[in-house]
């Protein structure tokens, strides 16, 4: 009997997909086998076990240390081997991102990143993930035996825990030490906060002229209960953190209201608000894509709407 | 040092309309993908610091004409060089044939120490093309790149990862993938988009490769491709900023967002 494996250096994605993988795995006739590597081995094969999964394949081999892609894709690699796994599902963090497709070579594997659900459709599993630069969403179905799937992190829940736990395998690997080698590593700045859960958001694009001009948005956004957010534009300047980056490479919100100002709405900002409930965009340029998504629009300058905006709000 | 950057032609995003959930694909111009400008960008500032080197730039499509205005505008960005994949097998490959195709193209040019690729290509974004390529050629990869210092034999990268930045080194050949925060891409000069045209550009087919096209067929199936259900009520308030600033927190009061 074949296995589906899931793997994930952050914990609870890996239980999500843990999740996942059970319900897939019984329909599918299928097992579930997890790894899981470094220090903190023992303690997620704990919880993994606890989940749902079967058999979790665990190294503390020292090549594993700082996660290099290279040696994390081969040490999967020998897992699926050592489990029979014929499907890999992996948390599309960044470094999930960058080992899938790694992975996915080693096993001769068809690979779908970024995926944003797994649906069994007449006995293969599809996978849903944003085309044309988020314009579309594609259902793929992999045709190789093998297949490996890189799942957006919050896309399944957690199960409760099982009575029974699942066995834990010293995973027999042999590995060389990465070719990469971690020199530093320091925290991101900013604060981190989730836009996954807000309820009300206001994101903020470029134009806003100067960094100082941001306490505008934010005025705006405490008047409105609303958690601040922004485009990739105006975060690659460096006014905002990253982790308010909402869009195909930052945040999929679903908050009861948006409220785009100086946005443009490329869709690669639009697809992470488009779930939004109600959306609200303020923009210089009558013709900017953003007002096709808006269910009210103002043209106009946010230098002098949003004070008149705040003003308003604060008479509530 | 001899750096390849791999470059995609897509279509341009944005002109993309949608119609009963259906992208509307003719008539649409094709465009160089953003974060490969920023990895041709890169080549040429390392280029730039190293000396001695020069850049590459290679591409795989099913057309020389999808790909003849990105070639153009990248090497009068600065490249050196271009190297054409083009074969209609190529037509309806997968992120797996393109890799398989750039590893031979690479192979065949046979001197590369650094290999430049966007994080993800503008339409698809899959993030697969270069860590594939990495696994091919046996090579160490490293992704997300925001700053990239070379010399020696070695590549110092500082990466941006989901909570931290970390700073890789390896051994050459590398792959790596870069963000858009890495640098500003620059635009040609009418001068150098001249100059562009007698760039030495060669174009080779599958068979040139050595590749069979059943080694590029794709393994991905696209069951549909639509856009999601959007119904929103586009009402614009009108008048002065005042105005609209009540219309508008009129409309959040009934919509019940605000004064519950
Ligand atoms: C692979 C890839 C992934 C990407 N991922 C993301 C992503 O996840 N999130 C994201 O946001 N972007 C992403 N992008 C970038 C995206 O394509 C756009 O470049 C970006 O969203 C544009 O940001 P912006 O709207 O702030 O800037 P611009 O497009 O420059 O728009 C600024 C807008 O402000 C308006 N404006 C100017 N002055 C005023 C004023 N005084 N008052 C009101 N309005 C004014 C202008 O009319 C304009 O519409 C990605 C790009 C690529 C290639
Ligand atoms: N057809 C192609 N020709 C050359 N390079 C490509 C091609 N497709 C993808 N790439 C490169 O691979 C990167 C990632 O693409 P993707 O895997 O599609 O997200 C792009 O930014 C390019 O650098």
């Amino acid at each position: 009997m074949a296995d589906i494996l899931v793997y994930s250096e952050k914990q609870d994605a890996a239980l999500e997909l843990a999740f996942k993988g059970k319900e897939l795995g019984a329909a599918l006739g299928m097992g579930l086998s997890a790894a899981a590597f470094g220090p903190s081995a023992a303690d997620s094969a704990g919880a993994l076990g606890a989940h749902g999964v079967d058999r979790v394949f665990v190294s503390e081999d020292p090549a594993l240390e700082g996660l290099g892609v290279d040696v994390v894709a081969e040490a999967l690699a020998q897992v699926a081997c050592e489990a029979g796994a014929t499907m890999v599902l992996i948390a599309s963090t960044r470094r999930g991102k960058e080992l899938a497709p790694r992975l996915a070579q080693k096993l001769g594997a068809g690979c779908v990143t970024d995926v944003s659900s797994l649906v069994l459709t007449d006995g293969s599993v599809v996978a849903s993930r944003y085309a044309f630069g988020g314009n579309t969403v594609a259902r793929e179905n992999l045709t190789t035996e093998s297949k490996v799937f890189a799942v957006m992190p919050k896309t399944f829940e957690i199960a409760a825990p099982v009575a029974g736990a699942g066995a834990v395998v010293q995973a027999a690997l042999s590995l060389q030490p990465s070719a990469a080698k971690v020199v530093s590593r320091r925290p991101k700045d900013g604060d981190a906060v989730n836009l996954d859960a807000a309820e009300r958001i206001v994101g903020v694009g470029r134009g806003f002229a100067k960094r100082d001009d941001l306490g505008l948005g934010e005025e705006l956004a405490a008047a409105l209960g609303a958690e601040l957010a922004c485009t990739k534009g105006l975060s690659d300047f460096g006014w905002l953190g990253e982790d308010r980056i909402v869009g195909l490479s930052g945040a999929k919100t679903k908050p009861d209201f948006y409220l785009a100002v100086g946005v443009s709405g490329q869709i690669q900002h639009t697809v992470g608000i488009s779930s939004a409930k109600l959306i609200a965009a303020i923009n210089t340029d009558k013709d900017a894509p953003i007002f096709q998504l808006a269910d009210y629009g103002i043209v106009g300058n946010l230098y002098e709407v949003l004070p008149a905006l705040v003003e308003k709000l604060k008479a509530l | 040092m001899d750096i390849v950057v791999s470059v995609k032609t897509n279509l341009d995003l944005q002109m993309i309309r949608i119609k009963n959930r259906e992208p509307v694909l003719e008539a649409i111009p094709y465009k160089t993908g953003d974060l490969d400008k920023n990895a041709v960008e890169a080549a040429l500032q390392l280029r730039d610091a190293v000396g001695e080197s020069k850049v590459i730039v290679l591409t795989v499509a099913e057309s020389n004409r999808k790909v003849r205005e990105t070639i153009k505008e990248v090497l009068a960005m600065g490249a050196d060089e271009a190297v054409l994949i083009v074969d209609p097998a190529l037509e309806s490959t997968d992120q797996a044939g393109v890799a398989r195709t750039l590893a031979a193209a690479l192979q065949k040019i046979g001197s590369y120490d650094l290999v430049l690729f966007g994080e993800g290509s503008s339409d698809d974004y899959s993030g697969q093309v270069g860590p594939r390529v990495a696994e091919l050629l046996g090579v160490p990869q490293i992704g997300y790149a925001r700053q990239i210092t070379a010399g020696g034999a070695g590549v110092l990268v500082e990466r941006s990862m989901d909570e931290y930045i970390e700073t890789l080194e390896a051994p050459l050949p590398a792959v790596l993938t870069v963000v858009s925060e890495i640098n500003e891409p620059r635009i040609p000069s009418l001068m150098n988009i001249m100059k562009a045209g007698k760039k030495p550009t060669e174009e080779w087919s599958l068979a040139d490769l050595g590749l069979d096209p059943a080694a590029v067929a794709s393994s991905c199936e696209t069951l549909s491709n639509l856009a999601e259900e959007q119904d929103r009520k586009h009402i614009m308030l009108e008048g002065g900023a005042a105005e609209q600033a009540a219309g508008l927190v009129n409309a959040l009061l009934k919509e019940g967002i605000v004064g519950r």
